[in-house]
C-alpha cells in the first residue's frame, strides 16, 4: 500500500476547495462594508474558479483550462489597476470606502 | 387623321407655364409673368386648330368628290396616342392614353379658346393684384388638367383630369384666402364635389368588375357585342356616373357649391364656373354615352334632373340682386338644359348648347366682372343702374350676351336651346313635359337676364358715390371676340353639327320631327323670350316701383325665391348638422376621447404603476444590486445543475405550459 502522500488528491477535493473559496468571496462581497475588501473579495471568487479550472485540466490531461487561467489573471490584473483606480477617485471624491455611503444613484 | 399630333403638348405647354410661374413667378418681372401665363394657352389653342385644320383637311378637301389621289372616302377615326402604360395588374391594364376624336377636338377648342381670351382678360382685370402670378399659375393648372379631363383614353384618366380640375377650381374660388367667405367657398366646392366623386368612382369600380377595362372605346365595342346589356348593371352605372356629374356640373342635388363659388375672381367665375369646368359632367354623359342609350331608366333620371334643375335654379335667378350670383344661377339652369339634351339622347345638341354656351356665358361674366371693375367692387344691382353711357362697350357686348343667352334669332343661344327643346319635344309625352318646363326656364331667363340688364345699364344711377370707368384695351378686347361668337356660334346649325360629332356621340334622335315642327317650336321659344323681355321691362324700366310691391304683396314666395328654397339651410340641418354631432360627440368624445384616450391612459398607467414598483428594486444600494446578482445566479445554477425530471417529474410539462404552448 503506498503511503498517502503518494496517492492522487482526489479531484473533488480541488473542487470542494474550490467551491468554499468561491463562497467566501460571495460572503465576504456581499457583507464587507469597505470597498477594498469587497474588491478582494472580487479577486477571492476569481481565483476559487481558477483553482477548479486548474484541477479539471489536470484532471483531464487538456491544456485550455490552463490557458484559460492564464487569461483570467490577466483579466484580473487588469480589472485590479482599473479598480484600484476608481477606488482611489471615489476616495478622493468622497473621503470614504464604505459602500453604503457611495450611493449616489438612489432614488 | 393621319400623322401624328404630338397631343401630350397640349396638357403639357399649360403645365409648364403653371411651373414657372408657380416657383418662379415671385421672383421674375411682371411682364415675364404675363408672358409665359398668356404663351402657354396660345400654344395649345395652337396645337388644338393645327389637329382641326387636319380634321378639316381631312373631311373636307380629300373627301371632296373628284379629288384626285384620294383615298375611298371615310369617317375620321379618333386619332389614339398612347404614351406609355400606366397600372399593370393581373388583367388590369390602364395606359396613359389620349384620343382626339370630334368630340375632344370641339371640347379643347372651347377649353383652349375661350381660356386662351379669359387669360388674356386676366391681365387686365388681376394687374394690381397681390398674388399675380400665383392667379396665373392656378389658371395654366387648370387647362393643364382640364385638356387632360377631355383628352384622356380611359376612365382613370380622365379621373385624374377630374380630381385636377377640381383643385384647380378650389384653389382659384378661395384665391382671396384672406376673406373667410372665399375660403369658406373653396371648402364647401371641393367637399360637395367630392360627393359626386364618390359616384364617379364608384361607377367605375363597376365597370371593372363588369367590363374589366376602363378604356372607352372598349366598353362601348364590349356592349355592342353584346345586346343583353341593358338595363341592371348598366343602370347602376350610368346613375354613379350620373352622381359624379351632378357635383362637377352642379346639378340637383349637388348643385349649392357653384353660387358661393363666385367668391372667386370674376374671369375665374368666366373660365370654370360657366365655360369649361362646370361642363366636364355634360362632357363625361356624353362620352359615355354609349352606357347611357343601354339604360333608358338612366337616361330618363338625367333628363328629369336637368329639366328640374334647370327649372329650379331659373326661378332663384329671378330675385337675386348680387350681379354675379344672378349669372351663376344662370348657368346652374343653363347646364341643366344640357343635362335634359344629354337626357333625350341629343348629345350633340348638348355640346352644341355647351359650346354657344361657353361663349355667352364667358361674355356675361367678363361683362359682368368689367361693371365690377368700373364700379371699383361693388356687385350689387341695386346700386347700379344708367351705366350705358359710362361702359358703353361693356354695354353693347353685355346686350349681346342677354339676346344670345335668351335665345333671340340670330344669336348662337337660339339655334343650341332649340336644338334640345325640339329633341325633348319629340321624345313622347314625356318629353313634351320636359320640353314644357324648358319652355318655362327659357321664359325665366330671359326674364331675368333683362332684369340685370336694366337694373345694370338703364335707369337713373343708384349711388352717387362711384366713379364708373370703362375697362382697359385688354379687358374690352375679348369681350368684343366673346360677343362676335356669341352672334355667330349658332350659325354653323344643329345638323352640320350634329353631323360632324356623329361618329363620336352617335346621331340626333330627330327622325320623327319634321321641319315645320321645328320652325313652329323655334317661333314659340322666341315669343316667349319676347314676353320675358316684356315683363322685364314693365317691371324694371316703365315702372320700377312695380318689383318691390309684388314682392311686398307675395312675400312667402319672394322670401323663399330670396333664400334659394333655403338649399343651403336643408343640407345644413340634414347633413352639416348630423355629420357635425356625431363627429363631434360620438366619434370625438365617445370614440377618441373615451375608446382611444382611455386606452392610452390605460396603457400610460400600467407603466407608470410597474415603474412605481420595480423602482423599488434600483435602490442604489452597491450590496443590495449584489445580492440579486448572487440570488439570480443561484437560480440559474439551481436550474441547470438540479436533475428535474427525477426531482419533480412533471416539471417540464410545467415549464411547456408556463411558456405559453
Amino acid at each position: 500500500m503506498n503511503s498517502l502522500f503518494s496517492q492522487e488528491v482526489p479531484i473533488s477535493w480541488y473542487l470542494l476547495l474550490s467551491a468554499v473559496l468561491f463562497s467566501l468571496g460571495v460572503v465576504g462581497f456581499l457583507i464587507k462594508r469597505n470597498l477594498i475588501t469587497v474588491f478582494m473579495s472580487i479577486e477571492l471568487m476569481l481565483n476559487a474558479v481558477n483553482l477548479s479550472f486548474i484541477a479539471f485540466a489536470h484532471q483531464w490531461h487538456a491544456v485550455k483550462g490552463q490557458i484559460i487561467v492564464l487569461f483570467v489573471m490577466m483579466v484580473a490584473a487588469a480589472e485590479a489597476a482599473v479598480g484600484l483606480a476608481i477606488i482611489i477617485a471615489v476616495f478622493r471624491a468622497r473621503a470614504t470606502l464604505a459602500v453604503d455611503r457611495i450611493d449616489l444613484m438612489k432614488l | 387623321m393621319t400623322g401624328h399630333l404630338n397631343l401630350w403638348l397640349i396638357p403639357l405647354l399649360p403645365f409648364a407655364g403653371f411651373l414657372i410661374n408657380g416657383l418662379l413667378g415671385g421672383r421674375l418681372p411682371k411682364w415675364l409673368v404675363t408672358t409665359v401665363a398668356l404663351l402657354a394657352p396660345l400654344a395649345a389653342f395652337g396645337l388644338v386648330l393645327n389637329a382641326a385644320a387636319g380634321v378639316y383637311i381631312f373631311t373636307h378637301i380629300q373627301c371632296a368628290p373628284g379629288c384626285p389621289g384620294c383615298g375611298p372616302c371615310s369617317i375620321m377615326h379618333p386619332a389614339v396616342e398612347k404614351f406609355g402604360t400606366w397600372l399593370n395588374i393581373g388583367a388590369l391594364h390602364i395606359d396613359f392614353s389620349f384620343v382626339l376624336d370630334q368630340l375632344s377636338l370641339v371640347m379643347l377648342l372651347v377649353i383652349t379658346g375661350v381660356g386662351f381670351l379669359i387669360h388674356i382678360y386676366s391681365v387686365g382685370y388681376m394687374a394690381h393684384e397681390e398674388g399675380y402670378a400665383r392667379y396665373f399659375s392656378y389658371l395654366n393648372l387648370f387647362l393643364f388638367f382640364m385638356t387632360v379631363l377631355v383628352l384622356a383614353g380611359n376612365a382613370l384618366l380622365m379621373f385624374v383630369g377630374w380630381e385636377g380640375v377640381g383643385l384647380a377650381s378650389y384653389l382659384l374660388i378661395g384665391f382671396w384666402f384672406q376673406k373667410k367667405t372665399a375660403a369658406d367657398a373653396g371648402k364647401k366646392a371641393f367637399i360637395v364635389n367630392r360627393i359626386g366623386d364618390f359616384g364617379f368612382l364608384i361607377g367605375m369600380f363597376l365597370l371593372l368588375a363588369n367590363f374589366g377595362t376602363l378604356t372607352f372605346t372598349e366598353i362601348a365595342t364590349k356592349l355592342g357585342q353584346d345586346p343583353g346589356w341593358t338595363g341592371g348593371v348598366v343602370t347602376v352605372i350610368a346613375l354613379c356616373l350620373l352622381l359624379g356629374a351632378t357635383g362637377k356640373s352642379a346639378q340637383l342635388p349637388l348643385y349649392i357649391w357653384l353660387p358661393d363659388a363666385m367668391e372667386g375672381p370674376t374671369p375665374v367665375s368666366a373660365l370654370i364656373h360657366a365655360a369649361t369646368m362646370v361642363t366636364a359632367g355634360v362632357y363625361m354623359i356624353a362620352r359615355n354615352h354609349v352606357l347611357f342609350d343601354h339604360s333608358p331608366f338612366a337616361l330618363s333620371v338625367v333628363a328629369i334632373v336637368g329639366a328640374a334643375t334647370a327649372l329650379f335654379a331659373a326661378t332663384i335667378g329671378l330675385v337675386q340682386n348680387d350681379i354675379k350670383r344672378v349669372l351663376a344661377y344662370s348657368t346652374i339652369s343653363q347646364l341643366g338644359y344640357m343635362f335634359l339634351g344629354c337626357g333625350v339622347a341629343a348629345y350633340s345638341a348638348s355640346i352644341f348648347h355647351l359650346m354657344t354656351h361657353a361663349f355667352f356665358k364667358a361674355l356675361l361674366f367678363l361683362a359682368a366682372g368689367s361693371v365690377i371693375h368700373g364700379m371699383a367692387g361693388e356687385q350689387d344691382l341695386r346700386k347700379m343702374g344708367g351705366l350705358w353711357k359710362k361702359l358703353p362697350v361693356t354695354f353693347a357686348v353685355t346686350t349681346v350676351g342677354v339676346l344670345a343667352i335668351a335665345g333671340f334669332f340670330p344669336f348662337a343661344g337660339f339655334f343650341s336651346k332649340d336644338a334640345i327643346l325640339y329633341a325633348a319635344f319629340l321624345q313622347g309625352t314625356g318629353g313634351k313635359a320636359l320640353w314644357f318646363a324648358g319652355l318655362v326656364t327659357a321664359l325665366l331667363t330671359s326674364f331675368y337676364m333683362f332684369r340685370l340688364w336694366y337694373l345694370t345699364f338703364l335707369g337713373k344711377s343708384r349711388s352717387e358715390d362711384v366713379h364708373p370707368h370703362e375697362s382697359p384695351i385688354s379687358m374690352l378686347g375679348p369681350l368684343v371676340i366673346l360677343a362676335l361668337l356669341s352672334i355667330c356660334g349658332g350659325w354653323i346649325g344643329i345638323e352640320r353639327f350634329s353631323a360632324f360629332l356623329s361618329p363620336s356621340v352617335g346621331k340626333l334622335p330627330t327622325e320623327a320631327g319634321s321641319a315645320q315642327l321645328e320652325l313652329i317650336l323655334s317661333i314659340v321659344a322666341v315669343a316667349v323670350a319676347l314676353l320675358g323681355w316684356f315683363v322685364a321691362d314693365r317691371l324694371y324700366r316703365q315702372k320700377p316701383t312695380q318689383p318691390a310691391e309684388l314682392a311686398a304683396a307675395l312675400p312667402g314666395s319672394y322670401n323663399l325665391l330670396l333664400n334659394k328654397y333655403y338649399g343651403d339651410e336643408f343640407y345644413g340641418a340634414t347633413v352639416v348638422k348630423p355629420l357635425l354631432a356625431t363627429s363631434q360627440y360620438f366619434l370625438g368624445w365617445v370614440v377618441d376621447t373615451a375608446i382611444l384616450g382611455g386606452a392610452a391612459w390605460l396603457l400610460g398607467g400600467i407603466a407608470t404603476l410597474s415603474g412605481a414598483l420595480l423602482q423599488r428594486w434600483q435602490s442604489g444600494n452597491l450590496r443590495s444590486y449584489a445580492a440579486w446578482l448572487t440570488v439570480g445566479a443561484a437560480a440559474v445554477l439551481l436550474f441547470v445543475v438540479v436533475p428535474w425530471p427525477t426531482v419533480w417529474p412533471d416539471s417540464m410539462n410545467w415549464i411547456w405550459k408556463m411558456t405559453g404552448h
